[in-house]
């Protein structure tokens, strides 16, 4: 019996002699409804009209003639217009970029176009029937895999001596130690308190990003917003060479960034143990959001509330920012702020807590 | 000699005609008002000036910025405590020349954004109301055109100033205003307005007076020369084509996004459609050769 039948638009109805094995089959062996099998099949015009059949040929050739033309196009607009810095413009756009774009685009679609008219109109579309067929390889075949695959065991006597097999399957086990110790050293070593401390110590003055200048409290008018930083990270040594470079900077560059607002002084709700924090209103928080360490300075001098932009959480700077809105699950660390000798604000202390996003060993405070 | 002697003459006869002395009389007034203009102390008629500009910024403001701000400027509050309108003592006349200017002032109602919706006043109306505002409390006058003007720096200067704003921008503004100066969504239904084309003295003022909810960056804060450099990187973005196509905004994912899904993906549904489409059936029966 063979195991699949093809048939074409007129096809008898497949009857039971079409289809394979059924041995397992327990549905009633004839159909109680005859099989109508498929529809006669409907010529399209271009199979029975020859203008049609010339028409479609030419749109497909024009097809594939338009797609020659765009590739010429885009060799000579690789070799016409500039690429980099050479400002030549097409309607705003970098003129090299849109007529490559554009050109070998058509060129792509208009294969594809082709391809499908083509199907369409001019390759066959007979109706088939193509019968589904097991999966399973002829029974000779299994029995001859099985024989082979016995032998093999046979002959290689793994049952018969124990002491090779178990001495092979111990060296395996023996070589799969080496790969934890290795993963899990890696792992190492702890971070200690990286986590829990910034470059923010008694004293260090609080600078402009970017600039590096120190601020006087009388430059900050109430509704200012600086985004500032560590004097640290702008200070270089006696040779000139900055105290921070590379990784290293940008580590601490992104754990100490702070913003300092001015706020009028009779609107802010000092926290407890936080009344000398602040200088006439001019309060300094940590720009690192504490739900996953966005930086955030979207600030609402109205009213004094600080978006992340990222979930949304909002926190409230005249009120210790406290969270009034989203994921975060604590305040903005506030760094306590003084004056120096020489008028300039600095930093009272480090962070009394971690900045930024929660981890796995800080506690809930 | 006898020529002048003869058109004495002449002009003596009608000395006694009926519009002599009126001639007369316009001839005084000319010369008196002529050498009052010419020597009269500059300095007397300037504060005259001032005053009327106050005055008539007065009466423009009880017309049309009391209702919110107070008879004198000092701020509404409405009866839940909320605040209709800001007190505007101290803000000085760069704010108003900005809110007015830029039409964002007189707002139709109140609300959390004050869209710019077309300027209501002109220049002189609108420096009047700056000097009455200006007469409320010591702010930050309107800028001079040095302040922001990129006039007259040199290319490698301008670069620089290019390169410096770039950074200042990027550290300060690009939280609310987009990295691309594009704008943004701010809570409550607010937005950060694009800042791409806007005139110079504009971003200038806005930055020093913070309008709105926006934080200003007093010149303690930025000094005007950093400002300016900012100014000069938003005209480099806004001077750059876009290289890469269209820029769809310059408002990140979600514009983008709904680009791919809209048209990206309608035309490729287009296609399918095409594609599997059941053309056209002919009823002849194909004459096989």
């Amino acid at each position: 019996m063979s195991s699949d039948q093809t048939g074409h638009g007129r096809a008898d109805a497949p009857g039971e002699g079409n289809l394979p094995e059924r041995a397992h089959d327990t549905t009633p062996v004839a159909d109680p409804i005859a099989d109508p099998g498929l529809p006669a099949h409907q010529w399209r015009p271009t199979d029975v009209d020859p203008r049609a059949e010339k028409r479609a040929e030419r749109q497909i050739v024009a097809m594939f003639g338009l797609s020659a033309v765009c590739t010429v196009l885009f060799v000579v607009s690789y070799f016409l217009f500039e690429i980099g810095e050479v400002t030549t413009t097409i309607g705003g756009l970098g003129a090299s970029t849109v007529t490559l774009g554009l050109s070998l685009a058509g060129a792509l679609l208009f294969i594809g176009i082709g391809i499908i008219q083509w199907a369409r109109k001019l390759m066959a579309d007979h109706e088939i029937v193509e019968m589904r067929h097991p999966g399973a390889s002829s029974d000779a075949d299994r029995a001859e895999i099985l024989a082979a695959l016995n032998t093999g065991l046979e002959e290689s006597g793994i049952a018969r001596r124990p002491l090779v097999r178990n001495s092979l399957l111990g060296a395996l086990g023996v070589l799969a130690l080496p790969v934890p110790v290795v993963l899990l050293r890696d792992l190492g070593p702890l971070p200690g308190d990286v986590l829990e401390k910034t470059i923010w110590e008694e004293g260090m003055r609080v600078v402009r990003d970017v600039t590096g200048t120190p601020i006087r409290p009388s430059e900050i008018q109430v509704g200012d917003l600086i985004n500032a930083e560590p004097a640290a990270l702008f200070e270089t040594d006696d040779e000139g060479e900055p105290l921070y470079e590379g990784v290293p900077l940008q580590v601490e560059k992104a754990k100490g960034a702070v913003i300092v607002v001015r706020i009028e002084p009779e609107e802010i709700t000092p926290g407890e143990g936080r009344e000398d924090w602040g200088i006439d209103g001019i309060l300094c928080y940590s720009k690192i959001c504490t739900h996953v360490g966005c930086p955030i300075s979207l600030y609402e001098r109205t009213t004094h509330h600080v978006l992340c932009p990222c979930h949304q959480s909002t926190f409230d700077l005249a009120d210790s920012a406290r969270v009034l809105f989203g994921p975060a699950a604590r305040p903005l660390p506030q760094l306590a702020l003084a004056v120096d000798s020489e008028g300039y604000l600095v930093a009272q202390a480090d962070f009394d807590e971690p900045v930024g996003a929660s981890y796995w060993e800080r506690d809930s405070r | 000699m006898r020529l002048l002697n003869r058109t004495a003459g002449r002009l003596s006869r009608h000395r006694r005609g009926p519009l002599a002395g009126l001639l007369v009389l316009l001839l005084g007034l000319l010369l008196t008002g002529g050498l009052y203009a010419a020597f009269s102390p500059a300095q007397a008629q300037q504060a005259q000036s001032d005053e009327e500009l106050v005055a008539q910024g007065r009466e423009l403001f009880l017309v049309s910025c009391s209702f919110c701000h107070g008879q004198n400027g000092e701020g509404v509050r409405t009866s839940g405590g909320n605040q209709l309108g800001p007190s505007l003592i101290g803000v000085g006349a760069a704010a108003v020349d900005f809110q007015v200017g830029t039409g964002r002032m007189p707002m139709a109602q109140p609300g959390q954004q004050a869209p710019d919706k077309g300027v209501v006043f002109d220049d002189e109306e609108t420096a009047a109301m700056a000097a009455y505002v200006a007469s409320l409390g010591p702010g930050p006058a309107v800028p001079d055109a040095s302040d922001y003007s990129l006039e007259g720096l040199s290319a490698g200067e301008r670069q620089e100033a290019i390169v410096r704003g770039g950074q200042i921008f990027l550290t300060n503004c690009t939280a609310c205003h987009n990295f691309t100066g594009a704008g943004g969504a701010m809570p409550r239904g607010g937005a950060a307005p694009t800042i791409l084309g806007v005139e110079e003295k504009y971003v200038y003022e806005a930055m020093l007076t913070g309008p709105q909810s926006m934080p200003n960056f007093s010149n303690g804060n930025l000094t005007p020369e950093e400002k300016r450099d900012v100014i000069a990187y938003l005209q480099s973005i806004d001077d750059t084509p876009a290289y890469g196509g269209f820029g769809m905004g310059g408002l990140g994912p979600v514009a983008e996004g709904m680009y791919a899904w809209l048209l990206g993906i309608g035309v490729l549904v287009g296609f399918a459609v095409w594609i599997a489409a059941h053309g056209a059936r002919s009823n002849k029966e194909k004459v096989e050769s």
